[in-house]
């Protein structure tokens, strides 16, 4: 199956970075965010993509998974690049596109070093206080968990259900949306029947 | 409890219990009321397409409540105490797609682990050492959607089996595998110390049980020895 975007990126390996904290690379991506969006000079924006490439490197990330995963944002960023290039000229374009370019590179490094469960283990640690609040940090860390392990899921069901309609002959795209949809809530269901069966989001005492 | 150490196995009972739904027509009855006590180690379920066994074996983990009497696991009422039994209680779906819920297969043993350790690097080490067991060490960091139908099935159970539930319950695990697969979480799940209910609709499997209910229109319609059982069921269908 292909498609999965930024899903399954995870290269596990022993790199500077896959060490770091969580904390510390997440910390750093925000850091490196804030800055490309508000230093505005094409010096810098080549600094920075240089930068994100070097933390790649750093990282050992192969180049396949890179552009795979990089490749919906470059679509993204050639559309607004052109876009900018219309309405500013050429400099302020090739900056955005440098800049959008740089940024998620950086992204797909941090995905690509640190396992979902280390995140979802840091994120408890953070919303932790929340509790007091009424927030339930594990329910927040096992909702995003599912929410990044559904998309996989969600994408092999729509291409199931196109070759289905497609192996009857039928077109129209009800044939295929209206089915799709239902199998999606009936994925949904048979979900939460598994997170039930193992105890996970059981009121009393769950611990996850 | 040790599975290496049970000296005595869990008892299931049925007290009356049924399971109807409401519909504009009126009650749709899924289950007839039904009594039984379930104390044998591997207990068979077989039946027709929508005759009820996936209902009576989602009874004993509370997957679904009964509407008219009382299902206890061992003297624990299912429908009050849901999360304690649910503990004791493993459960194997068809699909394994859907039971298997995070990113990469050590993660998903990870997940079941959560609960009884809460120190993430022995949590990890356990899970690993479970993969190992399966011989599913080699794809420990692989994205589950990249096994094949038997092997994700052989890590919806790892993660079933990694928290030593004290009865597994499986809901026609083997149908979506080929022969070798069917042979391998077969042998895996009947070879258990644990007590079994297997709902299943392939005869050589119930043949291995203990003891088989035979499900027809909601309702059990014979209850006993294997090859009785299997018997029984070719005959209703051969009528």
């Amino acid at each position: 199956m292909s498609g999965a975007g930024l899903v399954g990126v995870y290269q596990p390996g022993t790199s500077l970075l896959h060490r770091l904290p969580v904390g510390a690379k997440l910390g750093g991506l925000a850091a490196f965010s804030l800055a490309i969006v508000l230093v505005r000079s094409m010096p810098a924006a080549w600094v920075f993509l240089a930068a994100a490439l070097g933390l790649a490197l750093l990282a050992r990330i192969r180049l396949i998974t890179l552009a795979r995963a990089a490749r919906t944002v470059l679509l993204l960023a050639v559309f607004v690049g052109a876009l900018q290039w219309w309405w500013y000229g050429r400099d302020k374009a090739v900056e955005t596109f440098v800049d959008l370019v740089a940024l998620s590179v950086a992204a797909v490094v941090v995905s690509a070093t640190t396992p979902v469960n280390a995140m979802l283990d840091a994120l408890i640690r953070w919303i932790g206080p929340l509790r007091r609040v009424g927030v339930d940090p594990d329910r927040v860390a096992l909702t995003i968990g599912l929410a990044i392990q559904a998309l996989p899921g969600t994408v092999a069901l729509a291409i199931e259900t196109r070759d289905a309609a497609r192996a009857r002959g039928v077109r129209h795209p009800r044939a295929f949306l209206t089915p799709f949809v239902i199998r999606v809530v009936a994925r949904a269901h048979e979900t939460g029947d598994a997170l039930h069966a193992r105890g996970l989001g059981d009121d009393d005492g769950m611990t996850y | 409890m040790d599975a290496a150490h049970r000296l005595t196995l869990p008892t299931i009972t049925f007290d009356a219990a049924g399971v109807g739904v409401a519909t504009p027509a009126g009650t749709r009855v899924i289950l007839e009321p039904t009594t039984l006590t379930l104390t044998e180690q591997r207990i068979g379920v077989i039946g027709a397409n929508g005759s009820g066994k996936s209902t009576l074996a989602r009874l004993v983990n509370g997957l679904v409540a009964a509407t008219t009497g009382r299902v206890l696991v061992d003297g624990v009422d299912v429908a009050r105490h849901g999360s304690a039994v649910r503990r004791t209680v493993g459960f194997v779906f068809t699909d394994p797609a859907a039971q298997l819920v995070m990113p990469t297969c050590l993660e998903d043993v990870e997940l079941s682990l959560r609960r009884r350790e809460k120190d993430a690097r022995r949590r990890h080490q356990l899970a690993l050492a479970v993969l190992q067991r399966h011989d599913l060490g080699d794809h420990a960091d692989a994205s589950v959607h990249t096994l094949s139908g038997g092997q994700k099935q052989l890590l919806a159970l790892a993660g079933v089996l990694a928290v030593d539930p004290a009865i597994v319950v499986a809901d026609e695990p083997t149908t979506l595998l080929d022969l070798a697969n069917t042979r391998r979480v077969a042998d895996l799940l009947l070879g258990l110390d644990q007590q079994l209910v297997l709902v299943t609709h392939d005869l050589d499997l119930a043949r291995r049980c203990d003891r088989v209910l035979v499900v027809e229109d909601a309702r059990v319609r014979f209850d006993g020895p294997a090859e009785a059982a299997v018997d029984d069921y070719l005959a209703s269908v051969a009528r």
